[in-house]
């Protein structure tokens, strides 16, 4: 039974992690800390459940789309909304972001109401057998999709021309701007890669968790816990602290309480906080 | 514009009517303004939509059995603040008594309001016990406490195990970890080892409500190696347990409720077909022999063809009536009036099964029972009492792959 | 500017005569968020600490008197210096914890965050505090005023609501032209300039926290006996934590009539949304807070220091 919880957690963290790789490149980047992140994956949740509900759309076809059209709205939000914060005192991002996320969170509830609304696959109860592991068939095949797509963006900022630029732009930005890079644009592009990963992550979330409004709040802590975790910055952190929360929860929940779950990653996030605040793979600033 | 009255005749029909008024003034009787206070919009909308159907068919019913009742329905918004400051604008508009709120946290709010302006509160539905623990003289519930629902429902537990012949080792308790879930779950501790049950219960899972999915929690359950499964919950984490047992492939012999929502409600069936089939509630339950339910089954129909009946619109039903007969027997539908009728009801014709809705000197009603409702063909179906029955029960359940 | 204050309080003082029940209880709801955003603005307007936590406190200082009283007997009168005790010991608690750490900004923030959370998820498990059941306070007659027990009616805690919120006021302006008040300000405006002209920085911050702390408890006491209900969901949860900071941020972060301007605009705001939605019809819970974010947006963006700044400017 805890191979199983094991697995599990394991799948369901490799989700996490991309989700939480697009609040970790943005931070690292821009150094803004986006509280409506958990929110904006629920916009995408939202999407990957009409898309299936009125053309029938399985998540996994509608997932690029809709990470697509989540680009070109971070894009749009970054440089019509947050832009002229990125200088000004933290709290007032926190404050923006807030905002952002009530209006989200909020829109969602006018919009969609407050029922959970759950897509189910032909295939959704199905389960494979290895060996003595029984695996749940979605959540195999949105984790694959995860670590693909995960792959791919690791592949961009490392091979791709406007991937350096953003990590030139993240090393030092003055040094960046001197030699010519539009950083304006850049930090547009790169909320609009978070956005894309949020979109990403959401949809397939989607398959394994039915969407409310307030399903936002709870994935932007669990983002959170899980960068901190990993390293605010470090895009494998990202991935590692997904990895290890997932796991965590499993393990926690199997041993202890279930309804502890919560607990332990917040006591992690303490730990973590007042010990090595750089997060388990990130740099000391 | 109406037909148009010539002076000679509004003339004539201002005599006539003043001739007539004494008389119409006494066989009228002024209709009863009933504030409805119910959660319509945040977590618990869905049920208390459906609480509300029961409220918007009652007043036509009840007019025809000449009771007339005038309701304003006020939003809780699932929230305690906005609860108690509705309660304040529901009596503060005019209601001369109130009914609700479901919740029962937010059903204690109003009845502090009731209390201190001395309006009767009677409430359609709230299971905790403080409710009627509390003192309040103007707080009536037609609803039984938390207690009662655990004790009926594992009581029958012990008649459906006979009726089907099953037998069975060990239980596995799954509860929610709310407001609700924890008053089941501290009654069925104090009552299971006093009722002699056909089985232990053996573990008990106590899970979060608004989690995300119950991978670990149903992990526990197949490997505390129970044969049936107890089931505490509301609508969506009914549907999140079953479906979880199906994937890890968790086949209890029966998955028993002995006293709590989801596991007949719309979405319920909706969304899990033939696999929300074969599982047992054991709830209040509208009387299917009763004629009054059947004029309420029909009424509900005639108005929300697509929505689906069940326990809420009952039990709403039935507060409103309680108020509209206080009234009636009282000659009057001022608060003070109904306070001292209240505690004299006696109403054998209702539409839920169980004797006829009279009070204690707590203001509980304590006639209510619960029958056992078994899914089937994705309908809810009474299977138990036997005097109330539509189908025989079946058990034990077939398994997830042969359905 | 005194001329104004005054006849504000004025109005307040002689508002029950005329108000209904429903206007008093929404009176009272906007008198408490006003002090509990006061009390926030401590932390964060004074020494430039952002908490996203502040329910915790409320929480602790609710469920400490709450437990006082069922158990032993304790009047709230009495209890509320314990209930404050315990915030304050708490939030210095974390305060020396992220102090010593170097926990700074967002980190802090998240901090908070997460103790508030862990508060939810404990007092959610402690049985003997009710648990997600919820502790219930006895009510008893609405009559009359017993100050001690906090029992009575309404309009005793609509006084007794303005009476704390006036006297915070009144305090924190005293604060503010005090050395310590001096001390927060120069923390807030350059840490590292204030740390080298020899303020104790960890002090100062500590002071900041543990009062802040232990007044919003306070608050925590009065709404405690003001609902008899209390439920870790509501009482400790994010959602509360900003509903907090609403009134401080838009009414203006840092000055004294911030909060009680923010209070008065939001309030009257939440509720007319109600009335609006409730007269055409709809029943969404949504309305309010999505009002209160497009609101909050407006003003982070064209009024970053909030409304009574703005109108300071203006006025003679």
């Amino acid at each position: 039974m805890i191979a199983d919880q094991l697995v599990t957690g394991l799948l369901t963290g490799l989700i996490y992690g991309l989700m939480a790789l697009g609040l970790s490149v943005v931070f690292g980047v821009m150094r803004i800390v986006n509280f409506a992140h958990g929110e904006m994956a629920v916009v995408a949740m939202y999407a990957a459940w009409a898309a299936f509900r009125f053309l029938g759309l399985d998540p996994l076809l509608s997932l690029l789309p809709i990470a697509g059209l989540m680009f070109c709205a971070g894009y749009l939000l970054q440089r019509g909304l947050i832009q002229p914060f990125v200088s000004r005192p933290d709290y007032m991002q926190f404050i923006l972001l807030i905002s952002v996320a009530l209006i989200l969170t909020n829109g969602a509830l006018l919009i969609f109401g407050p029922e959970a609304h759950g897509l189910q696959v032909d295939y959704a109860f199905d389960s494979y057998e290895i060996g003595p592991l029984l695996i749940d068939k979605v959540r195999l095949l949105s984790a694959i999709a995860a670590l693909v797509l995960t792959g791919l963006l690791l592949a961009f900022f490392r091979f791709t021309l406007t991937g350096k630029a953003i990590r030139a732009a993240a090393d030092n930005r003055t040094g960046a701007q001197v030699i010519g890079l539009d950083i304006k644009k850049l930090y547009a592009i790169t909320f609009g890669i978070g956005a894309a990963c949020l979109g990403a992550a959401g949809t397939l979330m989607s398959l394994l968790v039915d969407v409310m409004p307030r399903v936002g709040p709870e994935l932007t802590l669990l983002s959170f816990v899980i960068v901190i975790v990993g390293g605010l910055g470090s895009m494998a952190g990202a991935l590692a602290g997904g990895v290890l929360i997932g796991v965590a929860e499993a393990l926690a929940g199997t041993l202890l309480e279930p309804s502890l779950k919560s607990m332990f990653s917040y006591g992690l996030l303490v730990l973590i906080l007042l010990l090595r605040p750089q997060g388990l793979l990130g740099e000391r600033s | 514009m109406g037909p148009r009255i010539s002076r000679r005749q509004a003339l004539a029909g201002a005599t006539a009517a003043a001739v007539f008024a004494p008389a119409l003034r006494l066989s009228a009787a002024a209709p009863l303004k009933v504030g409805v206070l119910l959660p319509l919009s945040g977590s618990l909308a869905r049920e208390g939509q459906n609480c509300k159907r029961g409220a918007d068919i009652s007043a036509e019913l009840l007019a025809s059995l000449g009771m007339p009742v005038e309701l304003s329905i006020g939003d809780t918004e699932s929230n305690l603040d906005t609860a108690r400051t509705r309660a304040e604008k529901l009596i503060g508009d005019g209601a001369q008594v109130l009914v609700g709120a479901f919740d029962s946290a937010h059903t204690i709010a109003a009845a502090q309001v009731c209390e201190q302006h001395g309006v009767p509160l009677i409430v359609n539905i709230a299971a905790a016990p403080n409710i009627t623990e509390q003192g309040f003289r103007t707080v009536f519930r037609n609803f039984p406490t938390a207690a009662r629902l655990t004790g009926d429902g594992l009581a029958l537990i012990k008649d459906l195990f006979k009726a089907t012949n099953l037998s069975a080792q060990k239980a596995v308790f799954l509860h929610n970890n709310d407001t609700f879930g924890q008053a089941m779950a501290g009654a069925v501790g104090k009552l299971a080892p006093t009722l002699d049950l056909p089985f232990q219960i053996g573990e008990t899972i106590a899970y979060d409500g608004a989690a995300r999915d119950y991978a670990v929690e149903i992990g526990k359950a197949k490997a505390s190696g129970a044969d049936v499964a107890l089931v505490v919950s509301h609508g969506e984490d009914a549907i999140k347990l079953i479906r979880e047992m199906v994937k890890q492939r968790f086949e209890p012999k029966a998955i028993i409720s002995p006293g709590s929502p989801g596991m007949y409600e719309a979405q319920y069936y909706h969304t899990l077909g033939k696999y929300g089939d074969y599982t047992v509630v054991n709830l209040p339950w509208i009387n299917p022999k009763s004629p009054l339910a059947q004029k309420l089954l029909a009424a509900f129909a005639k108005q929300f063809p697509d929505a689906f009946f069940e326990m809420n619109v009952g039990f709403t039903f039935e507060a409103i009536m309680i108020a509209a007969d206080a009234a009636r027997r009282a000659g009057s539908t001022a608060s003070k009036a109904l306070l001292e009728a209240l505690p004299s009801t006696n109403i054998a014709e209702h539409v839920m099964i169980g004797g006829p809705i009279a009070f204690d000197a707590k203001g509980q009603n304590n006639n209510i029972h619960s029958a056992t409702i078994q899914n089937r063909n994705s309908k809810p179906v009474v299977v138990l009492p036997a005097e109330s029955a539509e189908m025989a029960p079946v058990l034990p359940m077939p398994g997830w792959q042969n359905r | 500017m005194r001329i104004g204050l005054l006849l504000l309080l004025g109005l307040f003082l002689l508002a029950p005569l005329a108000a209904g029940p429903y206007l008093l209880s929404v009176l009272t709801v906007l008198l408490t968020f006003a002090y509990l955003g006061q009390a926030w603005n401590i932390m964060m307007g004074f020494a430039g600490l952002l908490s996203l936590g502040h329910a915790l406190y409320v929480g602790l200082g609710a469920y400490v008197a709450a437990a006082l009283f069922l158990f032993w007997g304790v009047p709230p009168i009495l209890g509320v210096f314990p209930a404050m005790a315990v915030a304050a010991l708490v939030a210095a608690g974390i305060g020396f914890l992220s102090f010593r750490f170097s926990v700074k900004g967002v980190h802090f923030t998240l901090l908070t965050i997460a103790f508030a959370e862990i508060g939810r998820l404990v007092f959610q498990h402690l049985s003997a505090f009710g648990g997600t059941g919820g502790l219930f306070l006895p009510v008893a007659s609405r009559d009359g005023v017993d100050l001690i027990h906090l029992r009575g009616d309404p309009r005793m805690f609509y006084y007794l609501i303005l009476a704390m919120t006036a006297g915070l006021f009144l305090a924190c302006r005293r604060l503010l032209a005090s050395p310590l008040g001096y001390r927060w300000q120069a923390l807030r405006e350059d840490p590292a300039a204030a740390e080298s002209l020899g303020v104790p920085l960890l002090k100062v911050k500590l002071a900041a926290t543990g009062l802040s702390a232990a007044l919003t408890a306070a608050g925590g006491v009065f709404a405690a006996f003001f609902y008899n209900a209390l439920f870790p969901d509501q009482w400790f949860g994010l959602g509360y934590s900003i509903e907090i900071i609403l009134a401080p941020i838009v009414g203006g972060l840092g000055t004294l009539f911030g909060p009680i301007l923010g209070a008065l605009l939001l309030t009257p705001l939440g509720e007319a949304i109600s009335s609006v939605t409730d007269a055409l019809g709809w029943q969404s819970a949504g309305v309010k807070p999505f009002c209160y974010g497009v609101v909050l947006l407006a003003i982070v963006k064209f009024l970053p220091d909030g409304v009574w700044p703005a109108i300071r400017k203006r006025l003679p």
